[in-house]
């Protein structure tokens, strides 16, 4: 926290009571001169735009076929066309809308049941502590990407299905993090003073230990999300996604492997849209452990 | 020590184990088995008499049992497709393909990212580091297989360099094997390697702030002695402790490159299998796949030990 030290340097005396609001400012203040994060962050905020906005700035119906079969980039297909004359600007700005969407969704939905896993495991301990580090520990032996692809193995392809293993592939790591965090934050004072006045453990829990795990939990967070958008793009890529035909960034890829000596188009511009979207994400997420300075947690992939 | 590597070994075992139960038993719990989706619209009757034939009419937890049974002979059962290859067979013909790859990409990556690091740590704040920063940037963010399909169309279809897919045996050549295995290992490797390089290069930064490498200098010492004998030396520890985290990413980019370029390793039957709802084949491929990471795990941790002899384990 070497950035809040600064300031209470410059004011020993003064501890204000809305301390909270006052860290909230210089977080964002950070932020903001972080020259990463503002790139990263600008990028993201484009893509975000267009994927809400794909029906009205694609100049084609992503799926309208035309005889016009893999054209080259030029003033009426920006980026050239695919084996069925489909046009590619149109399929990778829709593709956004799955990427992003499950990269989001899998990542909050970890987050969530993540977070509460660890919490339970660290605050209660025990057996539950027990059952819940077991099967931790049986996914921490394996990458992320490998048990998603275990899972969709087990339960079969479409969105549904891919949303659920990344989602259970990811969750691990929110509760490894909160759960280690947890077993510190219980033995503060403020937690033993909680309990003297009789809170109950849901009010301790909830109110003064979830808040504190929060700068590693959004850290964790924002660097699941360009490994959940890059297993969404593997996935897809493999065949194990979504549905054939449905436009995403893996699924285009995969389709167009046959072309790619002939047309380079489809080869570069999809991968070029994974590589920006994970690459703007991990700028900003970089920003974000610098500012929250918890770097001790990086390992956790 | 003894007693540590036999209760790891152990628990090790139990991982896979449940890896492999689990998988059995959540594949059977989803409707639907291969023999229905080949044949069910066409003849039911011949479905039923290939579920009987792969023992799948029985309930299933005489098939598990049956199943378990087999496997701790060794015996991974039959492919349901095609001429029935026994999953074995196809497992031995795919692992050592896996294996080559991976040991190859390690090997490259590892030579790039420590070079990398080492020179960024020098260099600390130069253009070069900021490039070399750039690049491990952008290698972690671009996924492999695309990485994979670049690397085909530039040195495969464009300069007819290397070929762009297969794999060729050892037995047929040093470099015929090689040249198949460069550019999947190249794809495997990036990502591994920007973790690397960037841990090389703030352990470095470390080590070279320390009293003792002052006191190296001190005395005299080529900058060269002090670098690579006092300073990479130690800064090489925390490295090899996420080699180990890094390793396993490689294995699991393996499983996708493969399929870019059609070697026929442990990731593509893998994906295969799935693709074809083969269960046995599926089944196989996992618990071999798993029984590999487990005990690189392992592997790793007691390579530890004799790294840095300040690591005991109980």
């Amino acid at each position: 926290m070497a950035h809040f030290e600064t300031t209470a340097d410059i004011e020993p005396d003064r501890t204000p009571p809305a301390l909270g609001r006052r860290r909230r400012w210089t977080w964002l203040r950070s932020l903001w001169r972080d020259k990463k994060a503002v790139i990263g962050l600008c990028v993201l905020v484009v893509l975000v735009a267009g994927a809400l906005t794909a029906s009205y700035i694609t100049p084609y119906d992503p799926n309208a076929q035309d005889f016009e079969f893999l054209e080259a980039p030029s003033s009426t297909h920006w980026l050239g066309t695919d084996d069925l004359g489909r046009d590619l600007f149109s399929r990778i700005v829709y593709g956004a809308r799955i990427s992003i969407f499950v990269g989001l969704s899998t990542v909050l939905l970890a987050t969530v049941i993540g977070v509460v896993l660890g919490l339970l495991a660290g605050y209660y301990g025990g057996w539950i502590d027990n059952l819940i580090m077991r099967y931790i520990d049986l996914q921490w032996a394996f990458p992320n990407f490998i048990i998603a692809v275990y899972l969709v193995a087990v339960f079969g392809t479409g969105l549904t299905n891919v949303i659920v293993a990344i989602t259970l592939a990811f969750l691990d790591d929110f509760a490894r993090v909160v759960r280690s965090m947890v077993l510190s934050i219980r033995e503060e004072d403020y937690i033993m003073a909680a309990r003297s006045i009789g809170c109950s453990n849901g009010r301790i829990l909830l109110g003064h230990i979830l808040p504190n795990t929060t700068a590693p939990v959004i850290v964790q967070a924002t660097v699941s999300v360009s490994y959940a958008i890059l297993a969404e793009a593997g996935l897809s890529f493999l065949g194990l996604g979504v549905q054939p035909d449905t436009p995403t960034w893996g699924l285009i890829l995969s389709d167009a492997r046959t072309f790619f000596s002939r047309a380079w188009w489809l080869a570069v511009f999809p991968g070029l849209a994974i590589t920006v979207t994970v690459l703007s994400t991990n700028f900003f997420g970089d920003a974000l452990r610098d500012i929250f300075d918890v770097r001790e947690y990086q390992e956790e992939m | 020590m003894t007693g540590y590597i036999i209760k790891r070994t152990f628990y090790a075992l139990v991982v896979v184990w449940a890896v492999a139960t689990i998988v059995f038993f959540m594949l059977r719990a989803v409707p639907g088995d291969p023999f229905r989706a080949m044949l069910a619209d066409v003849d039911p009757a011949a479905a039923e008499v290939l579920r009987r034939k792969f023992g799948m009419d029985r309930p299933v937890y005489v098939q598990y049992f049956l199943w378990f049974g087999r496997i701790v002979q060794g015996d991974l059962g039959n492919s349901v497709y095609g001429s029935n290859v026994a999953v074995s067979r196809i497992i031995r013909e795919a692992f050592p393909r896996t294996i080559a790859l991976s040991t190859l990409a390690f090997l490259i990556s590892l030579l790039l990212a420590i070079s990398a690091g080492v020179i960024s740590a020098i260099k600390k704040h130069t253009f070069l580091d900021h490039v070399f920063t750039f690049v491990a940037f952008i290698g972690l963010s671009m996924p492999d297989f695309w990485l994979g399909i670049i690397l085909i169309i530039v040195f495969a279809v464009k300069l007819h360099w290397m070929p762009a897919i297969g794999y060729v045996p050892l037995s047929e050549g040093m470099w015929p094997w090689l040249s198949h295995l460069i550019l999947p290992a190249i794809a495997i490797g990036t990502p591994f390697s920007a973790i690397i390089a960037r841990m090389t290069r703030s352990a470095m930064l470390e080590v070279l702030q320390s009293d003792y490498i002052m006191v190296a200098r001190a005395k005299g010492l080529r900058e060269r002695t002090v670098i690579f004998t006092h300073a990479l030396r130690n800064a090489l520890i925390p490295v090899i402790t996420v080699v180990g985290i890094a390793f396993a990413l490689l294995m699991s980019g393996a499983v996708i490159v493969e399929n870019v370029f059609a070697i026929k390793g442990l990731g593509r039957v893998l994906i295969q299998g799935i693709l074809n709802r083969d269960y046995p084949v599926v089944q196989g491929a996992i618990l071999v796949v798993s029984v590999i990471f487990v005990f690189t795990n392992l592997l790793v941790d007691l390579l530890y030990t004799i790294i840095d002899p300040r690591i005991r384990y109980q």
